[in-house]
């Protein structure tokens, strides 16, 4: 069973560390997902879950992932939102965990826009 | 529909969240004797006037701007009432809104709850200056979540480092397991 003595030796362990992420660097990457009734209806919270682990997991200090409500693409949900300082707006769509994750690998750590997913291809169709 | 009762909890729960509630009590019972699961979220937000409430089950009632068609609250509601349960609101201007659903357990109809420690996790995580307290009680063993202590202990440090959010993923699996034995309902 978890206790609380364990988040004290965390804390612990964590007030040694300095500086242990930037939140407020220039280079701030923000990823949001959709979380209104359409968006969980569709999935979302299992991409939200792929792509807050996979941001931890590879300790991408510099990409923040938060949710919103209803974009107003109920039918393109779930939806994927990528915010690069200084670059336009990714609208990312019908997203599940494999595609969330080939967004992370390619997108957020390699800087490749993964065209496939985003909201023109998917209208072009 | 929701595929999942946990699913609509993640949902419902942010109407608090934009009711501007500092603190969200979730309660999830499952009661074998009375063949019930009951859930109750439980905010300190702005609360409704007697007229919003009248309202706010109409699927054509929302307080979003982005578009006419609320669904949350009619969903929940749905799911709830088609397995024989129950679903029902109270509200108070300026100190909150109790939202109540009781599911009957043994109906063909009723959906599984579904990852509540991933609705919890979820929640407390994309929140981190809001207070949850979650209770979970299996047949009369219980244990209860409250980000008050967690706050506590932490001081400044939030809820969405790494770390921490990892440990309250494993702190709801761990002290669910104890309750449940996994025995998914």
């Amino acid at each position: 069973m978890k206790s609380l003595e364990e988040l004290k030796a965390i804390r612990e362990r964590m007030q040694h560390q300095v500086g242990f992420r930037s939140d407020s660097g220039d280079d701030q990457i923000r990823v949001v997902v959709g979380m209104a009734t359409c968006g969980i209806a569709s999935g979302a919270r299992p991409v939200l879950t792929a792509l807050s682990s996979a941001v931890q997991e590879k300790s991408l200090a510099n990409v923040s992932v938060t949710q919103t409500g209803c974009i107003g693409l109920c039918q393109y949900e779930p939806i994927v939102e990528v915010m690069e300082p200084g670059k336009e707006k990714v609208t990312y769509v019908k997203m599940n965990p494999e595609k969330a994750l080939e967004v992370v690998e390619q997108h957020l750590i390699k800087g490749t826009v993964v065209t496939k997913y985003t909201i023109s291809s998917a209208m072009d169709k | 529909m929701m595929p999942e009762i946990s699913l609509n909890v993640l949902d419902v729960a942010q109407n608090s969240v934009r009711a501007n509630a500092s603190l969200i009590e979730i309660l999830l019972t499952v009661d074998h004797a009375r063949d019930l699961i009951t859930i109750v979220i439980k905010d300190n937000g702005c609360g409704m006037t007697k007229e919003q409430l009248d309202t706010v089950e109409d699927p054509f009632f929302t307080t979003r701007t982005t578009r006419k068609i609320g669904l949350g609250i009619p969903f929940f509601k749905m799911a709830a009432e088609s397995t024989g349960g129950s679903f029902n609101i109270e509200s108070t201007v300026n100190v909150g809104t109790t939202t109540t659903a009781t599911f009957v357990i043994s109906h063909i109809d009723r959906m599984p709850i579904g990852d509540m420690n991933c609705t919890i996790h979820s929640l407390i995580t994309l929140n981190p200056t809001l207070d949850f307290v979650y209770t979970y009680d299996f047949d009369g063993l219980a244990f209860t979540l409250d980000t008050r202590q967690f706050r506590e202990i932490l001081g400044d440090i939030g809820f969405d480092e790494p770390e921490i959010s990892q440990y309250i993923m494993n702190y709801l699996k761990e002290n669910s397991f104890e309750v449940d034995k996994g025995i998914q309902i």
